[in-house]
C-alpha cells in the first residue's frame, strides 16, 4: 500500500544515514521514508536491470501499463547495487521535497 | 554501449521426470535464428555468482546432441470453448446467455460467435467496440451489419444478453438486461431493426464461446476478440424466439421449447474437466481451450452454499481470460530416451544459438529397484506456481517487501513484452482476476540455470526456487553424498512407493505447495520410518490440485488468509480440478508444524540474518547434529542469499499449531531487518510491532523430532539455509550441521 506521508524537514538528518547503508537495519525515522519512496505505484517507477550478471545494473523505468518495454535509462549504469540505491534515492528525494542532495 | 542478453530461443518438454527407458519429448522456437545445438547437460550448480563456486554443469554424451533447423512457434493465448460442427447452417436464430463482464471498456469481444470475417458469414454475439452488446451479422465479403444496444455494460454485473434474426421478417434484434439494475445507471437497454443483405450461416466454422473464430493453423481453429469474464447458460435456438420465451429459457429448457432450442450448455456439468456439456437433443457438447476457470459462481448463486458439488448448477459460469494458456501445442523438435545407465539427477536440454541460449529442465529417477539410500525431492510443484511470473513489472509491493530496488533480468523483461507465455499463480489476468492455473506446457523462464530471481535477497547470488535449489544439488556431489532426484510431480503420481526405498529424503529451499497425494504419501513415509530434512521455509504451506486427465497442470486457490497476491472470490473456494477444499493447509487440519515441526510465521526478503543455539541444542538425543559445532557460534552469519542462512520466509515452531510434543527446538534465529513481517495469518488484530526488530515470533526455528518406527523429521525452516552451503569451500557450520543430520539419517540405528 502506498504511504501518505509527506517529509518534514527534519527528516533531513536520515539522508546520511541512508548513505552509510542503503539496504538493512534502519532506524524508524528513515524506515517511513523509505516505505514512502519503495511504495511508489508503478507507472514510471525506477528498477534496475541486469546488463551483465553481478557485475553491471543500469536504471529503468515500468511503463505505464503491463506488457509494455521497461525504458531503459542509458546513462545511468552501475557496477555496485548501493550505488545505484543511493541514485534512485536523490531522485526520489527530489521529486518529494524539490531539493537536490549530494 | 550496452549489451543486453536477448532472448532469442526458448523450450518446454512434455515431462518434467522420466525414468531410464521413458521418452521425453522438447519442443523449441527461435526468433530468427537458424539453427540451434541441442545437448543433455548434468545440472550440478546453477549459480553463476563469484563469490560461490560458479556454474557447473556436465554435457552427457546422448544421441540428443548435434544440431537442428530453427523455426518459430508461436503460443496462441486466450480461453474460449469450441463446439464444432454446430448446425453450421442456421439461417434463423436466437442466442442468449448471462454474462458478468469484465473488461467491457476494452470492446472488441465475442461472447458466442460462429463467425468468419474473411467469408462475410455467421453471426457474433460480442461486446462492440462502445463496450455495449451488439449482435454482427456477416453481410458478404469482409462486411458485417451490427445492431448495438449503445449501452454500455460496466464491469462485473450479472446481464443477461440475447440477439436474435429472423431471415423471413430480415429482423435483428438485441437485448442487455442487468439482473440488478439500479436507479439512474441505463446500463440496460435493447435495438431492433430491418436489415438486407445478412448471411447468419457459416458453413465450416466452429461455434466459439468467448472470442471470434480468424482462421486456422495446422489444424487448429485460431480464436481472436477474446471476452473477458464470465459466460451461464449459453442456449441456441433455430428461430427467432420471442422475448418471453427467452425468458423460459434462462434456467432450464421447456418442453414446448424443446423443438427450437438447438444448443443448451451447461457448464456445471463436467466441472473438472475441458469439455462441456450441451443439454439439447442434439449433444453439440464441446471443449475449453487454455482452462478457463471453472466452478465459478453462476448468476444464480444464493451465496447460501459454498461447496459447488452440493449445487452444482449454482456454479454455471466459466471465467474466460485473454492471457489464460495451457499448453503451448508447439511441435516436438527432438526428443530423449533417457538411456539405461543415465545416473539420476537434475538435468536440462541446452540448446544454444551463439549467445542465445537456453535450458528446459527435467529430473530423471533412478531405475527402479536401483535407487540410492537418499533422495533429494526437486518441489516442481512450487516451481510450476511461480513459472513466469509478473511480480517485478506489475507488482508494486515487490520493492517494499524487499527493502531494495526491484532487479530485472533478461527473462523478467521478455515475460513482461510477450504475456503470452502466460501467467504464475501469484499473477492476476490482464482483467484483474486472480490466476488459479499454472501449466507447464510452455517455456518456463524462470525455471532455468543461471537465472537470478527478485526474490532472492539483496545482492550475492539473489536466488529463488529452481535455481536455489542447484545450490543443494551442488552441495551433495561436493560432499560426495549419493543421491536421487525424484519430483513433486512423481510424488502425487505415484505416492508412497515413490518414497518407500528412500531412507532420508530432503526437500528443496521452498516446498510450499503441496496436493493432497503428496502430503498423504510424504506423511506415510515419516510414520513408517522415513526420514525427512526440510531445507527449506514456508514449506507445507498452499493445498494444491494436479488435474486427473490434462497433464502438467496445477490449481490454487487462494482463500481466507495467508500471503496472498489475488484473493479467490466468495463462493470460489473449492478446487474445479477435484473438488476439493482450497488455500491454506493450515485451515484444513493440517498445519505445517504437524508435517516438519515449524510453519510459515514471516516474510522479507532483503538481508539475511543467522540462528543462535537453543538449550535443546544441548540434549544428548540431538548430540549428533552439533557434533563439531561451538556452544555460542553464530550459524550462518554468511552466505549467497542475502548474506545469511535465516532468511527470505521463516518458520516457526508452534505447539498450538502442531508442533510435536517430542518436538527439540534446537536454534532459533534472531535480529531480523524490519522488512520482515509477521504474516496475516498469525494476527488477529492489527498493532504496531510486527517488524523484525520487535516481534518474536519473526524467526526461524531449527527443530527435530522422532516420527514412528525409527522416523525423524529435521527443519532448517529457512529458505536461505541452502545458500550458505557453499560457503568457505563447503567448510562452514550450515554445512557441517546439514552433513551430520543427513549423514545420521542414514544410518538405520533408531535414535
Amino acid at each position: 500500500m502506498s504511504s501518505i506521508y509527506k517529509i518534514q524537514p527534519e527528516d533531513r538528518k536520515y539522508v546520511a544515514e541512508y548513505r552509510r547503508n542503503p539496504v538493512g537495519h534502519h532506524s524508524p525515522g528513515l524506515r517511513r521514508i523509505l516505505t514512502l519512496f519503495r511504495g511508489a505505484p508503478m507507472p514510471g517507477k525506477h528498477v534496475l536491470v541486469c546488463v551483465k550478471p553481478h557485475e553491471e545494473w543500469v536504471l529503468g523505468q515500468v511503463a505505464d501499463e503491463p506488457g509494455k518495454p521497461v525504458k531503459i535509462l542509458k546513462n545511468k549504469v552501475f557496477h555496485d547495487l548501493k550505488d545505484a540505491e543511493w541514485a534512485v534515492f536523490k531522485i526520489r528525494w527530489k521529486q518529494h521535497t524539490g531539493e537536490d542532495i549530494a | 554501449m550496452l549489451k543486453f542478453t536477448e532472448l532469442k530461443i526458448t523450450g518446454y518438454s512434455d515431462r518434467i521426470y522420466a525414468r531410464p527407458g521413458e521418452t521425453i519429448k522438447f519442443m523449441v522456437s527461435c526468433e530468427g535464428l537458424k539453427s540451434y545445438r541441442a545437448d543433455i547437460v548434468r545440472l550440478i550448480h546453477g549459480d553463476t555468482n563469484p563469490a560461490g563456486p560458479g556454474f557447473k554443469e556436465r554435457v552427457v554424451k546422448t544421441p540428443v546432441s548435434r544440431r537442428y533447423q530453427g523455426r518459430k512457434q508461436v503460443i496462441h493465448e486466450g480461453s474460449h470453448a469450441l463446439i464444432p460442427n454446430a448446425l453450421e447452417a442456421l439461417q434463423s436464430f436466437s442466442v442468449q446467455t448471462m454474462i458478468w463482464p469484465t473488461t467491457p471498456g476494452k470492446g472488441g469481444q465475442g461472447i458466442v460467435s460462429r463467425y468468419s470475417a474473411r467469408e462475410g458469414a455467421g453471426f457474433a454475439l460480442e461486446i462492440d467496440e462502445t463496450g455495449a452488446l451488439a449482435l454482427r451479422l456477416g453481410a458478404g465479403s469482409r462486411k458485417a451489419l451490427v445492431v448495438s444496444t449503445g449501452r454500455k455494460l460496466l464491469e462485473r454485473r450479472w446481464y443477461f444478453v440475447a440477439a436474435s434474426f429472423d431471415a423471413k421478417t430480415r429482423r435483428a434484434s438485441v437485448v442487455q438486461e442487468p439482473l440488478a439494475p439500479v436507479p439512474a445507471v441505463r446500463d440496460g437497454g435493447s435495438a431492433s431493426r430491418t436489415v438486407t443483405g445478412a448471411r447468419a450461416a457459416a458453413p465450416g466454422h466452429p461455434l466459439v464461446i468467448a472470442g471470434i473464430e480468424r482462421g486456422t493453423s495446422k489444424g487448429r481453429v485460431l480464436v481472436g476478440s477474446h471476452y473477458n469474464g464470465k459466460i451461464d447458460s449459453p442456449r441456441l435456438a433455430s428461430r427467432a424466439l420471442t422475448r418471453a420465451e427467452m425468458e423460459a429459457l434462462k434456467e432450464d429448457v421447456p418442453s414446448q421449447l424443446e423443438d427450437a432450442v438447438v444448443g443448451a450448455w451447461d457448464f456445471s456439468a463436467d466441472i473438472p474437466s475441458d469439455r462441456i456439456t450441451d443439454l439439447s437433443p442434439n449433444r453439440l457438447d464441446g471443449k475449453v481451450i487454455n482452462l478457463p476457470a471453472r466452478a465459478m459462481t453462476g448468476w444464480n448463486w444464493t451465496g447460501e452454499i459454498m461447496d459447488w458439488r452440493a449445487d452444482p448448477r449454482q456454479w454455471g459460469a466459466i471465467h474466460f481470460h485473454d492471457d489464460d494458456v495451457y499448453d503451448a501445442g508447439w511441435e516436438v523438435d527432438f526428443e530423449l530416451t533417457v538411456p539405461e545407465r543415465m545416473k539420476s539427477g537434475l538435468y536440462a536440454a541446452r540448446i544454444r544459438s551463439g549467445s542465445h541460449e537456453d535450458y528446459i529442465p527435467f529430473a530423471v529417477g533412478p531405475k527402479p529397484g536401483k535407487e540410492a539410500k537418499f533422495a533429494f525431492l526437486l518441489p516442481t510443484g512450487s516451481y510450476m506456481a511461480y513459472a513466469n511470473h509478473h511480480m517485478g513489472v506489475d507488482g508494486a509491493g515487490t520493492e517494499l517487501q524487499s527493502g531494495c530496488l526491484s532487479l530485472l533480468y533478461p527473462q523478467d523483461l521478455f515475460l513482461n513484452e510477450h504475456r503470452e507465455y502466460g501467467c504464475a499463480l501469484y499473477d492476476v489476468h490482464s482483467d484483474g482476476s486472480g490466476v488459479c492455473y499454472s501449466s507447464r506446457l510452455r517455456p518456463i523462464l524462470n525455471m532455468r540455470p543461471k537465472y537470478q530471481s527478485i526474490l532472492g535477497g539483496f545482492a550475492g547470488s539473489s536466488l529463488w526456487q529452481f535455481n536455489a535449489d542447484t545450490h543443494i544439488t551442488d552441495w551433495l556431489e561436493a560432499k560426495g553424498h549419493a543421491y536421487d532426484v525424484i519430483t513433486d510431480e512423481e510424488l502425487h503420481d505415484r505416492g508412497l512407493e515413490l518414497l518407500a526405498p528412500y531412507r532420508a529424503v530432503m526437500t528443496g529451499s521452498h516446498p510450499e505447495y503441496w496436493s493432497t497425494d503428496m502430503w498423504d504419501a510424504m506423511d506415510a513415509y515419516k510414520g513408517r520410518g522415513g526420514r525427512l530434512i526440510y531445507m527449506g521455509g514456508n514449506g507445507f504451506y498452499w493445498r494444491i490440485a494436479y488435474h486427473a486427465e490434462l497433464p502438467g497442470v496445477i490449481e490454487v486457490r487462494r482463500n481466507e488468509n495467508g500471503i496472498r497476491s489475488w484473493p479467490a472470490q466468495p463462493g470460489e473456494y473449492y478446487h474445479s480440478f477435484t473438488g476439493e477444499y482450497g488455500g491454506l493447509w493450515l485451515y484444513q487440519g493440517r498445519p505445517p508444524q504437524t508435517a516438519v515441526g515449524t510453519g510459515f510465521s514471516a516474510q522479507g526478503f532483503d538481508i539475511s540474518s543467522y540462528y543462535r543455539r537453543k538449550p535443546d541444542s544441548f540434549k544428548a538425543k540431538v548430540a549428533f547434529v552439533f557434533k563439531g559445532i561451538g556452544r555460542d557460534e553464530k550459524i550462518g552469519d554468511f552466505g549467497l542469499i542475502g548474506g545469511g542462512a535465516a532468511g527470505l520466509e521463516l518458520d516457526r515452531a508452534a505447539p498450538e499449531l502442531g508442533t510435536p510434543p517430542n518436538s527439540y527446538v534446537l536454534a532459533t534465529s534472531e535480529d531480523h531487518t524490519d522488512i520482515y513481517l509477521l504474516v496475516p495469518e498469525e494476527f488477529l488484530e492489527s498493532e504496531p510491532g510486527f517488524g523484525g526488530q520487535e516481534c518474536p515470533r519473526v524467526r526461524a526455528d531449527m527443530v527435530f523430532f522422532e516420527t514412528p518406527n525409527g522416523g525423524a523429521v529435521f527443519s532448517t525452516s529457512s529458505i536461505a539455509w541452502a545458500g550458505s552451503l557453499s560457503h568457505n569451500d563447503y567448510r562452514n557450520n550450515v554445512s557441517r550441521i546439514t552433513n551430520n543430520v543427513l549423514k545420521r539419517f542414514l544410518d538405520p540405528r533408531p535414535f
